[in-house]
Formats: C-alpha cells, sequence, structure tokens
C-alpha cells in the first residue's frame, strides 16, 4: 500500500461525511419528487384500466406505455439524455442537486407501477360500499383507496427509496457526488480499496436503515391483522 | 317500493337476467332465492346501478335508477342501503368510523357522525366495539357492522346479498331480528338473497324464485307454501337433514312410506282421514311442521302397510302426495 489508510486517508476522513450527505439529500429529494408525482400517475393509471373507477382504455394504454418507456430506458442513457432539460431545471448538469432531476424522472414511472399495483389489491367490494353511500370518483379515492393501501403504497414508497439509493452511485460516476462517486474516483480508478469498504458499508447501512423504517411505518399503517 | 320491469342483463355470451317483472311494496321483507347462477346478485346490483341492465327499469320509490347518472346517481344511492356477504369494511377505519362512513359521504358534521355512530352499534349490540379495526372483529360481528352502516344515512331500501351465509345460527337468528325489528320501527323496504330457506321462513313476507334469471315463482310466503307441488314450496320446506331419503331405509326394514305435503291440513286431519279411508297410517318416519301466517304447512314421510291404498286415499283427499313406495 502507498497511500494512507483509513482514518488518515484524507478522502475518508474530510469526503466521506459529505460525500454521504449528498448521497441522503439526492435519495431523499429524489423520493420526495418520485412519491409527489408517481403517486397521483399510479392513480390515474389505476382508475382508467378497464372495469375500474373510471375506465378510459385508451388513455389507460397511453399511460401505460408511457410508464414502461420511462422504466425501460437504463438510467446511464436517460441520465445524458436528460442533461438539457436538467440544466433548464437546476442551472447546471453537475452536483447533487442536478442528479436529483434524472434520479427522480427515472423513479417517478417506477412508483408509480408499485403504487398501482397496490391499488389493485384493494378488493373491488370495498370501492362498491363507498360507491354506494353516493362518494363520488375523489372521495372514493381519498377516503377508501389511499388509507386502504397505505401499507402497499409505504412499501412502495420505500421500494423506490433504496432503488434510488443504488442509482446515486451511477449518478454519482457522471458528476453527481455522493458515496458512490468517492468509491468510483478514489476506490475503483485509484485503487483505495478502504475508501470503497468504507463507501459500500455507508451504503448498505443507508440501504438497511431505509428498509427498517420502511417496514416500521407500513406496519403501523397495516389494520389487517 | 321496488318496481322491476322486463329486466335484462347480458354479460358476453351469458343471460344473467331475462326479463325479470317483479313488484316489492313499501314495508315488505322479500326473500329472493334461487340456485347458483340463477342472477340473483345481478339483479340486486341493477337496483344499485353497480351494474347497467341491457333493458328494462329499476324503479325505486318513483325513480329509475337504471336511467340516473353522475350525481342524480349518487344521490339516488343515499336512500339504499347495501348489506355485501362479504361485509366489505374498511381495513383502515374502526367500527364507528365505518358506522359513521356514509354520513361523511353525505357532509354530517363530526359531532353527530360520532352520536349517530354510537346509536346504530349500540342496535347492532356492538355498542363496545366501537374503536376495534374490522380485523379484529368476528365474522359475525363485521357482517353487523356492514349493517349498521347500511343503515347509518336512514335509507329506505336495504339491498341484502346473502348476508348470513357465512354465519352460524345463532348469529343469523340475530341479524334477521334486527331486520325485522327495523322493519318494524322504520318501515324500511328489505330485499334479501339467502340460498338458506330458513331464512325465508324466518324473515320474509313474500319470496321470488330465480330459475335461469327468469322468475320461476313469487308471491306471498303463504301463497307460495300453500300450493305444496311447487318446487319452491319443496325447498322451503324439506324434510329435516339427513332424513330426505330415509324412504329407501324404510323400503329395506321391508315397509312401505308415502311423503305427503301439507297446506292447511293438520296431522290429526290426516290420521283420521286414512282411518276413514282404511288404509290407516302406522307412524311418522320424518317430517317438517310449521305454522306460517297461521297457516299449517309441512312434510312427512308416513309409514304404511299398503302405499298404493295410502296415496290414493290422500289424494282423493286432495292431499298432495309427493312420493308413495
Ligand atoms: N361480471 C360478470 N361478467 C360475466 N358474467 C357474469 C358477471 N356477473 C355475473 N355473471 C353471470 O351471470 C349469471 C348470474 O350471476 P349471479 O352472480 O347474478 O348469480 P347468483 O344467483 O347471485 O349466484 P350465487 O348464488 O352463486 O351468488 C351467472 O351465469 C354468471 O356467470
Ligand atoms: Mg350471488
Amino acid at each position: 500500500m502507498n497511500h494512507p489508510m483509513w482514518l488518515d486517508n484524507p478522502a475518508i476522513t474530510a469526503e466521506l461525511l459529505p460525500a454521504l450527505g449528498q448521497t441522503l439529500l439526492m435519495t431523499a429529494f429524489a423520493a420526495l419528487i418520485s412519491v409527489l408525482l408517481g403517486l397521483p400517475l399510479g392513480i390515474w393509471l389505476w382508475a382508467t384500466a378497464r372495469g375500474c373507477l373510471a375506465p378510459r382504455p385508451a388513455v389507460h394504454r397511453a399511460l401505460s406505455a408511457l410508464v414502461d418507456l420511462g422504466r425501460s430506458i437504463p438510467f446511464i442513457i436517460l441520465m445524458i439524455a436528460l442533461i438539457p432539460f436538467t440544466r433548464f431545471m437546476v442551472g447546471t448538469a453537475l452536483g447533487w442537486q442536478a442528479a436529483v432531476v434524472p434520479l427522480s424522472v427515472g423513479a417517478i414511472p417506477f412508483f408509480a407501477r408499485l403504487v398501482e399495483a397496490a391499488l389493485r389489491d384493494v378488493p373491488h367490494g370495498k370501492v362498491e360500499a363507498v360507491q354506494m353511500m353516493g362518494a363520488a370518483n375523489g372521495q372514493i379515492i381519498r377516503q377508501v383507496m389511499v388509507p386502504e393501501a397505505l401499507p402497499g403504497l409505504i412499501s412502495g414508497a420505500t421500494v423506490t427509496a433504496v432503488t434510488l439509493v443504488s442509482y446515486t452511485a451511477m449518478a454519482g460516476a457522471v458528476g453527481g457526488g455522493g458515496l458512490g462517486a468517492l468509491a468510483i474516483s478514489y476506490g475503483y480508478q485509484r485503487y483505495q480499496s478502504d475508501v470503497m469498504i468504507a463507501c459500500i458499508a455507508l451504503l448498505v447501512l443507508v440501504v438497511v436503515a431505509i428498509q427498517f423504517a420502511g417496514d416500521r411505518l407500513a406496519r403501523l399503517a397495516d389494520h389487517r391483522r | 317500493m321496488i318496481e322491476l320491469a322486463g329486466l335484462r342483463k347480458e354479460f358476453a355470451g351469458t343471460v344473467a337476467l331475462d326479463g325479470i317483472d317483479l313488484s316489492v311494496p313499501a314495508g315488505q321483507i322479500h326473500g329472493i332465492v334461487g340456485r347458483s347462477g340463477a342472477g340473483k346478485s345481478t339483479l340486486i346490483r341493477c337496483l344499485t346501478g353497480l351494474e347497467r341492465p341491457s333493458s328494462g327499469s329499476a324503479v325505486i320509490d318513483g325513480i329509475d335508477i337504471t336511467a340516473q347518472r353522475g350525481a342524480a346517481l349518487r344521490r339516488a344511492r343515499r336512500s339504499i342501503g347495501m348489506v355485501f356477504q362479504h361485509a366489505n369494511l374498511l381495513d383502515s377505519l374502526t367500527a364507528a368510523g365505518n358506522v359513521a362512513h356514509p354520513l361523511k359521504v353525505a357532509g354530517v358534521g363530526r359531532a353527530e357522525r360520532r352520536r349517530r355512530a354510537a346509536e346504530l352499534l349500540d342496535l347492532v349490540g356492538l355498542g363496545d366495539r366501537a374503536d376495534n379495526h374490522p380485523a379484529q372483529l368476528s365474522g359475525g360481528q363485521q357482517q353487523r357492522v356492514g349493517i349498521a352502516r347500511a343503515l347509518a344515512a336512514q335509507p329506505r331500501i336495504l339491498l341484502c346479498d346473502e348476508p348470513t351465509s357465512a354465519l352460524d345460527s345463532a348469529t343469523t337468528a340475530q341479524i334477521l331480528s334486527l331486520i325485522a325489528s327495523l322493519r318494524e320501527s322504520l318501515g324500511i323496504t328489505v330485499l334479501i338473497i339467502t340460498h338458506e330457506m330458513s331464512v325465508v321462513r324466518e324473515a320474509c313476507d313474500a319470496v321470488t324464485l330465480l330459475a335461469d334469471g327468469r322468475v320461476a315463482s313469487t308471491g306471498s310466503l303463504r301463497r307460495v307454501l300453500g300450493e305444496p307441488g311447487t318446487a319452491l314450496a319443496r325447498d322451503l320446506l324439506p324434510l329435516p337433514e339427513g332424513r330426505e331419503d330415509s324412504a329407501a331405509e324404510v323400503r329395506a326394514s321391508g315397509r312401505a312410506s308415502v311423503q305427503v305435503a301439507l297446506a292447511g291440513t293438520s296431522v290429526p286431519e290426516l290420521f283420521a282421514l286414512a282411518e276413514t279411508a282404511g288404509a290407516p297410517i302406522a307412524g311418522v318416519e320424518a317430517g317438517t311442521l310449521e305454522t306460517i301466517d297461521g297457516l299449517q304447512v309441512g312434510r312427512l314421510r308416513l309409514l304404511t302397510d299398503d302405499a298404493q291404498a295410502l296415496s290414493g286415499a290422500l289424494r282423493a283427499a286432495g292431499i298432495h302426495v309427493e312420493e308413495a313406495a
């Protein structure tokens, strides 16, 4: 070894914490935006399906195709393709703030599909029971679908956030910062395996923490047991 | 008051309802029976707008539900309470929250909602379970919460799709007496789908038998049971469970039996008839007897030495003989 290791290594002592912060910020903002936009998109996707609340098969097919398109583009390509849009939104294509844009765009359709699946799991009889009260579609979505599907929605958001953590590493590779960037530039390109190990350990910790919190919340929201 | 006229519903390929005409006067408890697939659920769903009939009308208190859309349909639905086979309660709400839900949808204030929910839960005997979620209640308790919910908005009509089929007989009796008392106190009209003939006997004023999407027979319980030859009357008053096929046992023991359906003839009268005709009844192997609306009805398997003579004598006296062997 020809470089200072572990606590003597400035890449760890000086850069690890800020990188962790960037990863957390990227994940948090992208997850927030994905939930805020993916939830209505997922609801729309669900409601327009055949035999559902507001059946519009043509709209459903179009949304479906759009969502699948979004999910099938490899993230790295999405990120590059979105550079002009990112510049327009945040003024730059570098830094964690810029990375939030492609991360969100990639995660919105992902989360929307999970939302649709969670809503589809709510038995149709419950919808009919509330329709018989004279409820309008908006009331049904707010008073029945979202609360009844909440455990599933929270699990979906958790999966999305965990997926986003691993995508932040990819975003890091092209100037997004964060633990992924640190791991690549020191651990991989400069053979500093201590940095690599520290970054991976922190990423695992972040994922475990998100999963733990998500499971906890989902269980709290679940009144079925 | 419910009036169905020429109600027809086709699903791709199948005709579920094939021209139903039926009238249920206000305040009546009306049973709908029929084999699985006969169209019972479809009929009730056409009365709610959850299903759109292919043609015909379903008029409730002067409003043709099948013609309503959007806000008008939502308004019409508020006067209809629906009890589902599986209670269809919301897991995210407590028992009280579920009962109060129709009031919330109707825009009733929180304090009034809470008061009404407590009242209704007391009515169904679950006053102490207000804060329980459905998962913490038994199936019968959930069903009672479902009934309380269906009544919350004070509907004029209560539609029940097999409300007791998942319940034991004690809970069933409880729920039926609840429905009967509601009719007494609130004067609501009740349509109740069931496959349990005991439910019809105990709770209904009138009954309709559906077969293949058509009305096979309909009328007051007294009238239907007064025509002992019909399949519906036979289904409504079967021989006791396990004794339906006892004729073979009787034969094996070297005796003969005659099965009769009674409507308006008492058992002593029956024995006297046989005695006079010279074909005495040796005993009763199995039987069901009930008094419905002042009418003595029943079904008996009689033991005799000469089945030919006994059945001939009874037939001559106008008694409905179902089998003689
Ligand atoms: N949504 C549907 N799509 C296609 N066919 C249907 C649909 N709903 C009902 N049917 C058909 O219509 C007929 C009547 O069904 P329905 O559910 O009304 O019967 P039911 O008398 O309630 O039976 P059960 O006692 O089993 O509940 C059946 O042949 C059924 O297959
Ligand atoms: Mg049915």
